[in-house]
């Protein structure tokens, strides 16, 4: 895959301004004013936005480490990811409304929440896999273009399955978190439902962590991204490995799933595309292949999401989010194409 | 360089030569061919079909005879042309039913001609084009603002045919009105293309994909844009002038007013789509021959190495931008034309992708590929699965498999999903590829970035 000197590393070239980096701050800066000014001038709404921003981005962030994983080690955009979500979120609804949940409490809905987390995290997870071993294994020295090509694919099919699944309209999830108020910040009360999202995230992406820093299969995962050649020769599993990596993927894609219907209480066969797109804008926003740059993305992104549909001051409104996303998308791509965490390199260069 | 050329068409027969055996591919495509017709009712006409599809397929064989290439080609046209006349009389085929009417046969031409775009950006520059549709919604909007009442602040008519002098908008000739569609989406073209074609492989799919989701929100957000109606928003714009020839060449020369008034409209469209995918498939073919057509193929094989030989890649990729998206502003405004609106739920990502579709199922950089996989997914798409649905439910397949009966048009794009899935997997170049773009699949190119992304 590698020869010597393809690992040649490009450092940062000295700093020097170029007009591209002058109007990308320049961008930034007119977002911070417009943030600023809002901000001054209704403090409650903007409270409120950050809290609804905070909870999406988590959603988002989740999402967005699929992708970043999966192309970390196969430089493949999964592009099926985001329907994988999309099943589990089904998924989630299924049980929800099977185990009429919503007449229960306490302890009892704490602990079906968590076998749901479960749950989903594994149906997930398998058809992460699935997708892995049917559709991308045959491919991995083919043209990049082939795999990128399966993988819409597979979107398409797994969007089908949705469709014939749930039907064509959305699917209401049974309300079933609580929404009293953990703390009022501002005269903006942060309620339960929102505060479990980042309850459940945080953990997740702890163990994530945990699992690609600390533990030897993180390590095989690290050293397969690097290196494939070179991690078989080290007796690293190569294939074993990149399942693993989709294994994860479906996992955090999971719990974004029960996460998203059990927050948003609707899912939709179309929506795993949209988020999809979203979280993997987010991936490539904290630079792609980099995980805490993937939280950061979709943090960013669920924020610009939040402002964007509810600040009063000069905001273009819900019409517009996704064009807004994908115009950062796209800025990004063109002014810094690593992404906020991610090193410089030569596809975007 | 001339002596480079010359190396390059000695190769050409070199490259043939590796084909399938002639005999082989005749009974491949033959038997099959020959059971679908014995199946089906009337022999006779079945018959003459049987041996123009076997002579249309003996392409290899005829094209060594000199000028039997353009026999078939005069063949497969004069099929063509005649198409929407004897349709009518033409047998059933087992499962897919009646063949494709004459209306159908203008969505699939119109298709054809988008997939012949799509195929100069993916096919020979090999530039993964995610959001074609956006190019294809220039021209229908073009035309939907050039050739209908939505300006009614205006009045100007330019040779509008099928309304009345006073009409107010804009009601400019549709011939007109199809070249600045072409023009409009080639400047599109040239403005995504500019800062994105620097992207590599998936960067530049996903920005073009990004333009792709834009456009349909700008398309149904327009109704509202800086205070001015531009789109009409979801409901988009219709009624759209029919193309035609207006009352001086009809009385002079007795061409048709306009189309849409005509008896045998239909029949028109279908001609003149039919006359824009020949102009299509020729600037394909020629374009592909071209220096510039060599250079994108130099491009899509190894990027580093045509850079190095001198091949400016910005300008090079931006051309190829170019030229698909001018052809696939024609088609879009054409179409529009012919469906006689324009609305935004016609340019959502997965037209992009059935198009990308039909080039892949075809064969990329294969003209004839190309238009094949068109015409079999379109015809698909318009007809053909609910033909299928309708004959599976009819005769107790749907029964039998399913234990009910199916609604087959609902399951369109996972079956796209596995028509995509399956010819990556088994036939990655495509059912009828160009012998290069085969060798690229089957030994694979070394286009790599020359320093390596590293990921720590």
């Amino acid at each position: 895959m590698a020869t010597e000197q393809a690992r040649i590393r490009v450092g940062r070239p000295g700093y020097r301004p170029d007009v591209l980096t002058i109007i990308g701050l320049l961008l930034v800066i007119l977002f911070g004013f417009w943030l600023l000014v809002n901000f001054i001038k209704a403090p409650a709404d903007f409270y409120n936005l950050f809290l609804i921003g905070l909870t999406n981005g988590c959603i988002y962030g989740l999402v967005a480490i699929g992708y970043s994983l999966v192309y970390g080690i196969l430089e493949l955009i999964n592009f099926a990811h985001g329907d994988v979500f999309m099943l589990g979120g089904m998924l989630v609804a299924t049980m929800v409304t099977g185990w009429s949940l919503q007449n229960d409490s306490g302890v009892v809905l704490w602990l079906f929440i968590i076998l749901m987390l479960l749950i989903t995290m594994a149906f997930c997870a398998t058809i992460n896999t699935t997708i892995e071993i049917v559709a991308y294994r045959r491919l991995r020295n083919a043209p990049r273009l082939a795999p990128l090509i399966t993988a819409i694919g597979m979107s398409f099919i797994l969007q089908n399955i949705g469709l014939v699944w749930k039907g064509a309209r959305p699917t209401s999830v049974p309300d079933i978190l609580p929404n009293g108020t953990v703390f009022t910040i501002g005269g903006v009360p942060y309620t339960w439902n929102k505060f479990i999202v980042l309850l459940f995230t945080i953990p997740v992406l702890l163990a994530l962590m945990w699992l690609v820093q600390r533990t030897r299969h993180g390590k095989a995962m690290r050293a397969t991204a690097q290196d494939r050649e070179a991690a078989a020769m080290m007796g690293i599993s190569v294939n074993r490995t990149i399942s693993f990596t989709f294994f994860l993927a479906g996992c955090m894609a999971g719990a974004a799933a029960l996460l998203y219907a059990l927050y948003f209480t609707n899912i939709r066969y179309t929506e795993g595309f949209r988020v999809g797109l979203i979280a993997f804008t987010a991936a490539v926003l904290g630079g792609i292949g980099n995980l805490p740059g993937a939280v950061l993305g979709g943090l960013v992104i669920g924020f610009v999401q939040a402002f964007n549909e509810g600040l009063g001051w000069h905001a273009p409104g819900s019409d517009w989010t996704q064009s807004i996303v994908f115009s950062i998308l796209i800025l990004i791509l063109v002014f810094r194409p690593e992404g906020l965490l991610g090193e410089r390199t030569p596809e975007g260069a | 360089m001339a002596a480079g050329l010359q190396a390059v068409r000695e190769s050409a027969p070199a490259l043939k030569r590796q084909t399938m055996p002639r005999a082989k591919r005749a009974a491949i495509v033959g038997i099959p061919a020959f059971l679908v017709l014995a199946f089906t009712g009337s022999m006779s006409l079945g018959l003459i079909m049987a041996a123009l599809i076997l002579a249309a397929l003996y392409i290899p064989a005829w094209s060594a005879l000199p000028a039997g290439k353009w026999v078939v080609l005069a063949g497969i046209l004069l099929l063509a042309i005649l198409y929407p006349i004897y349709q009518p009389n033409l047998f059933d085929v087992l499962v897919f039913g009646n063949f494709p009417s004459a209306d159908t046969g203008v969505t699939m031409l119109v298709f054809i001609m988008m997939a012949l775009g799509l195929n100069i950006v993916v096919g020979y520059a090999g530039l993964l084009d995610l959001g074609y549709v956006a190019f294809y919604a220039m021209g229908a909007y073009t035309v939907a603002w050039f050739a209908s009442q939505h300006f009614s602040g205006v009045t100007v008519h330019v040779g509008g045919v099928g309304v009345a002098p006073s009409t107010p908008g804009f009601h400019i000739s549709i011939w007109l009105v199809v070249i600045i569609a072409g023009v409009f989406a080639t400047v599109a073209g040239v403005l995504i293309g500019f800062p994105t074609l620097r992207l590599r492989g998936d960067y530049l799919a996903i920005v073009t994909l990004g333009f792709g989701e834009i456009m349909p929100q700008i398309a149904v957000n327009g109704d509202n844009l800086f205070g001015r109606n531009i789109t009409n928003g979801s409901q988009g714009i219709n009624p759209i002038d029919p193309p035609g020839f207006g009352d001086r060449l009809h009385n002079a020369v007795g061409l048709p007013t306009d189309f849409l008034s005509s008896p045998n409209s239909t029949r028109l469209f279908y001609w003149t789509a039919l006359f824009l995918v020949v102009v299509t498939a020729f600037c394909s073919a020629r374009l592909r021959d071209s220096r510039l057509g060599r250079a994108w193929i130099a491009i899509r094989e190894d990027e580093t190495a045509a850079a190095a030989m001198g091949v400016p890649l910005m300008r090079t990729k931006t051309w190829a931008y170019a030229g698909g998206a001018f052809f696939g502003g024609v088609a879009g405004a054409y179409y529009g034309s012919f469906k006689g609106g324009t609305f935004p739920s016609d340019f959502y990502f997965n037209i992009s992708v059935f198009i990308l579709c039909m080039v892949i199922l075809g064969g990329m950089g294969n003209i004839w590929g190309v238009i094949v996989g068109a015409a079999f997914l379109s015809y698909l798409n318009q007809e053909g699965l609910a033909n299928i649905g309708a004959w599976m439910n009819a005769n107790g397949v749907s029964d039998f498999v399913f234990r009910k009966q199916i609604d087959v048009p609902l399951y369109t794009s996972g079956i796209f999903g596995v028509i995509l899935v399956l010819t990556m997997l088994f036939k990655p170049e495509g059912l009828i590829p160009s012998e290069r773009r085969k060798q690229e699949f089957r030994e694979g190119v070394h286009d790599q970035p020359l320093y390596d992304v590293t990921h720590e």
